[in-house]
């Protein structure tokens, strides 16, 4: 939670309507705005939504490279990125008539991790480390370690965007966290667990004279090696002496990036579906961006259900009732299809209503910050036509 | 619905849930749990991924590492429901209880451990010992034996899981872990666990909405778990949208030939103030809902193809409240889940 004071708002500033537009086109436009990262929990078109914001981009004239995280394979297919090798590659059939330009990756946070290693580390170091069944788990499923990539990743391209000026966008989707918040904190989480207290104390008897061990650190690696065998303690031993003297690198490049999204060329979208967890989720992260001073761009609401004015649920249930009753009679097959239309039209008038409601509770916590609604599509998005779709839509 | 009915999955204690994000997995998991507790039935629904969406799905303040009666199960004819408790996991507070059950640690070696940011540690990284801790208090839950009198018995537990993409790895605690840890005590519990994981009385429901990747993930999860040789359960097709359309309007409403005229006419009939806005906005309406019907029986055969039980469930207008997990749980037992 923010620490900071802020205006007290009242009741009367937060009504639905209030919350300020949010021009999509004036962000990508803005030739200051150098990466966006589209976060929310999952299922909510975070994916769709950056490769969209990236194709517009591209096509009003920015040189953008778009990293991803878990695309749908046809998606993937169709921005020529199903193949998982790390390296941004050129998306086919992008409009270049201004100037624009679309490069795709899909990550590949193991890949991401060995190359770290192998560029920070010696060969033979690089190589025991790799072959560490700490580093396996570490590099392939520790919670943080995809965030941790992301993040290590966004800071690769960035600075080869300001080397080579091949981009001057970077858009990036954020992993389908168990928390929205994971991908700020893994870094932090990560090297936090690799500098503390107790690797130090495992690192000890590797390093240092018996002595050194106090009778709690005994308890302690004692209790470990009951527990889980000495051999997974050797292994870890040897992977934490290996991973060392990486630390330092590691920290610094996590501060980095850290520092980079607090900066005012980054701009984040939160991405929500108006439901009560994606909403949810979605004030927590406003929450958490503010708090670590992070430069929040505004709200993305997808997959709103399109409001149809001029007949309640409530009208249209009861219309449908009154067509309905005579079942059986011959002609009436029309008049079938003419409930069916309006009971559609309640579920449906139904579902805005529930969805307004939940938008509204959202906006009276935070009224400030602007939003754009993009209703559902009533087909899949799985090609550039469709992103082209997604894209106009988030423009308004 | 027929009263003597049998449910399909008779001798199960362990129903395992998982699904893809944005799937309504823990909503399923919780009305399952809320299904099977019929009469006189004890149910735990537990979750593992710290993010208490059992407390907000009730309407309940935060659960702890303890179990707490939440719900009562929905009544049957003249019958009450029974009882449907909740436990939130989390690997820390297991580790802490394991070692205090197994090596009678008390609390000042935890505390040591715990100064020297050991269960940190070895809850978060070391090779999937956290998956073995979570697992392992699940496992505790389901085989809570005669040892500890004082304990409460369930019927059954329902597993809130991982998603789809990781629920393999999650469950198969052994392959990860045992290759780490091939001595230690924590080698053999992992056995026992894993024996409980796959034996008959272990089911794993995935739970899916009628969309592209869903059904993919689904697919992959089914092949991953067969593989790994634990026990597929059914597949709960979620939030499919409402049948107020027949094969034959919603072609023509694709088409766009939609019998205007006539519907104009009934509207007006039953009293409905016809705008031509309205009225287009209907048939528009009636289009975009065919379009996705269309897809949704697409991926409806996808699933018909990976021949494991199903259950439909239609998304409710009005979202998930308590009210609508007690719907969502008739339903389960109409379609013999529960």
């Amino acid at each position: 939670m923010s620490t900071r004071t802020k205006p007290r708002v009242g009741p009367l500033a937060s009504r639905l309507g209030t919350s300020p537009h949010l021009d999509v086109d004036a962000l990508l436009d803005d030739p200051s705005t150098h990466v966006v990262v589209c976060c929310g929990s999952g299922g909510v078109g975070k994916t769709t939504t950056s490769a969209a914001l990236a194709l517009r981009a591209a096509e009003r004239g920015r040189k953008v490279v778009v990293l991803t995280i878990d695309p749908a394979r046809r998606l993937a297919q169709s921005m020529g990125i199903e193949r998982l090798d790390n390296v941004p590659r050129p998306v086919p059939g992008v409009v270049g008539s201004a100037g624009g330009s679309l490069d795709a990756m899909m990550l590949d946070m193991k890949r991401t991790f060995d190359e770290v290693v192998e560029a920070q580390a010696s060969p033979e170091k690089a190589q025991a480390i790799l072959s560490n069944p700490f580093y396996v788990t570490l590099s392939s499923s520790f919670a943080g370690t995809q965030e941790y990539m992301a993040m290590e990743k966004l800071g690769q391209l960035r600075q080869d965007a300001r080397k080579s000026g091949r981009w001057d966008l970077i858009v990036v989707d954020t992993p389908p966290a168990r928390s929205a918040l994971d991908f700020l904190d893994a870094p932090e989480r990560l090297s936090g667990f690799l500098d503390g207290r107790f690797i130090r104390l495992v690192l000890a008897p590797a390093k240092g004279p018996a002595r050194l061990m106090t009778a709690g650190v005994g308890v302690v690696t004692n209790t470990m090696a009951k527990v889980v065998g000495a051999q997974v303690l050797k292994d870890l031993q040897m992977f934490v002496a290996a991973f060392d003297t990486l630390f330092g690198g590691f920290r610094n490049r996590a501060q980095q990036t850290y520092e980079l999204l607090q900066t005012k060329e980054t701009a984040f979208l939160v991405v929500a579906a108006p439901e009560a967890d994606a909403l949810r989720e979605a004030a927590y992260f406003v929450e958490r961006l503010d708090a670590d001073r992070m430069p929040l761009a505004g709200l993305v609401v997808n997959r709103a259900t399109p409001a149809l004015d001029g007949l309640s649920a409530e009208q249209a249930v009861a219309a449908a009732e009154r067509l309905e009753p005579a079942s059986g009679d011959g002609d009436q097959d029309g008049s079938r299809t003419t409930a069916g239309l309006l009971r559609l039209h309640a579920d449906r008038a139904r579902r805005v209503d529930r969805e307004q409601r939940m938008q509204q509770r959202f906006q009276a916590a935070h009224p400030r910050v602007p939003t754009v609604v993009v209703p559902a599509l009533s087909t899949d998005v799985h090609d550039l036509d469709g992103l082209r779709e997604v894209g106009r839509l988030l423009a308004g | 619905m027929s009263e003597d009915r049998k449910p399909d999955w008779p001798g199960v204690a362990l129903h395992v849930v998982t699904g893809k994000g944005g799937t309504g997995k823990t909503t399923v998991a919780a009305a399952l749990a809320l299904a099977l507790a019929s009469k006189g039935k004890k149910v735990l629904l537990c979750e593992v991924e710290g993010r208490q969406g059992i407390a907000q799905l009730f309407d309940v303040p935060p659960l702890p590492y303890e179990e707490r009666r939440i719900a009562q199960g929905p009544a049957q004819g003249d019958e009450d429901g029974g009882d449907v408790y909740a436990l939130a996991i989390d690997a820390e507070s297991a580790m802490v209880e394991y070692l205090q059950l197994y090596y009678r640690l008390g609390g000042r070696t935890s505390r040591a451990l715990d100064r020297f940011g050991v269960i940190d540690f070895a809850t978060t990284i070391a090779p999937g010992l956290r998956d073995v801790l979570l697992t392992g208090k699940v496992y505790e839950a389901v085989e809570r034996n005669s040892r500890n009198k004082k304990a409460r018995r369930y019927d059954a537990v329902v597993l809130d899981a991982p998603p789809t993409g990781r629920i393999a790895q999650f469950l198969n605690v052994n392959g990860e872990f045992g290759d780490l840890a091939r001595v230690g005590t924590v080698r053999g519990q992992t056995e026992r666990v894993m024996g409980l994981l796959k034996s008959r009385r272990t089911a794993v429901h995935l739970v899916t909405v009628l969309e592209d990747m869903p059904v993919q993930e689904t697919a992959d999860g089914i092949a991953e778990l067969r593989a790994s040789g634990l026990r597929v359960g059914g597949v709960v097709v979620n939030l499919t949208r409402p049948k107020a359309l027949d094969d034959e309007a919603r072609d023509a409403a694709i088409a766009g030939l939609l019998p205007r005229a006539q519907i104009e006419e009934d509207l007006a009939k039953v009293g409905v103030d016809v705008t031509p806005e309205l009225l287009e906005g209907l048939l528009e309406e009636a289009r975009s809902h065919a379009e996705r019907r269309r897809l949704e029986d697409e991926q409806r055969e996808r699933i018909a193809a990976l021949e494991v039980p199903t259950y439909e469930l239609t998304r409710l207008p009005d979202g998930i409240d308590l009210g609508g997990l007690y719907e969502l749980a008739a339903d389960l037992r109409d379609l013999g889940m529960a």
